[in-house]
């Protein structure tokens, strides 16, 4: 086992063993600081990958933003802040059945469609902001311009669903 | 490859909280769950394949897993002012 092998296996476990918390536990809060965990795991996976850009937005998104959004929701519809029995729900059976189907069927693709597929990892520097940059401005700027409408569109959409008058 | 074994595992932990929770919030944790879960496979895909375009993807797919939680949030908002609770058992009625 190589020294990136170590790595992975430990952000691996924190990652997962955050995710399955978020599932399990019975605080509300907790998940949500939890969720704070597995994603920032997940921002270190995204660096070993070589994809910084895409890990500080992970961080600055998920980690800043996203989680703190939901906080307030958290607080806003004044949930139990303590331990509460009944946050599950009934279909814990048919969750199972998903479960087991799910990892399964994703499981035996990726490993039998990718077995052979390596990873080098001499290219430094590909997942930097300047050629990431370089790519969104010049490939892929008509997604990135409808992404502009769509953020824009989220926000109208939100205002005029928080209105108390509908 | 591992990347892919972990994205495929967290993919269905939250596929197996937005089943098995009951907290409409939490349901919400777990969809973000997912969409990371392919966010990893999308930049390990991107780091096997040695170009840069499952990266622009996963940051594409962050923006709008963001606008989604607002939007999310604010439906969870309405709901909640309606009905006073955020459980997804009692939004079960399609209408207003």
């Amino acid at each position: 086992m190589t020294t990136l092998d170590v790595v992975f296996v430990l952000l691996g476990v924190v990652a997962v063993g955050a995710a399955v918390l978020v599932v399990t536990t019975r605080q509300l809060v907790h998940a949500a600081l939890w969720l704070v965990v597995s994603f920032g795991a997940l921002a270190g996976g995204y660096l070993m990958l070589t994809a910084e850009f895409v890990a500080w937005v992970q961080v600055l998104i998920y980690v800043g933003a996203v989680v703190v959004l939901l906080l307030f929701g958290i607080m806003l519809t004044r949930a139990p802040i303590g331990r509460s029995a009944d946050l599950d729900s009934g279909n814990r059976w048919a969750a199972l059945a998903v479960a087991l189907a799910t990892a399964g069927v994703l499981v035996t693709v990726l490993v039998r469609g990718f077995r052979t597929a390596y990873a080098p990892l001499d290219v430094a520097g590909q997942g930097a902001a300047k050629p990431l940059g370089e790519s969104v401005f010049r490939i892929w700027v008509l997604p990135f311009e409808v992404l502009s409408v769509l953020l824009l569109a989220a926000l109208v959409g939100a205002i005029v669903l928080s209105r108390r008058e509908i | 490859m591992n990347y892919l074994i972990l994205s495929a595992i967290l993919f269905t932990i939250g596929a197996v909280g937005v089943l098995v929770r009951r907290n409409a919030i939490v349901v919400f944790m777990c969809v973000e769950l997912m969409l990371n879960a392919t966010n990893l496979a999308f930049v390990s895909f991107s780091h096997q394949h040695g170009n840069l375009d499952g990266q622009i993807i996963a940051f594409f797919v962050m923006v709008v897993a963001a606008a989604e939680v607002v939007v999310g949030l604010a439906i969870i908002m309405a709901i909640f002012r309606s009905r006073r609770s955020s459980s997804v058992d009692d939004a079960n009625l399609l209408k207003y």
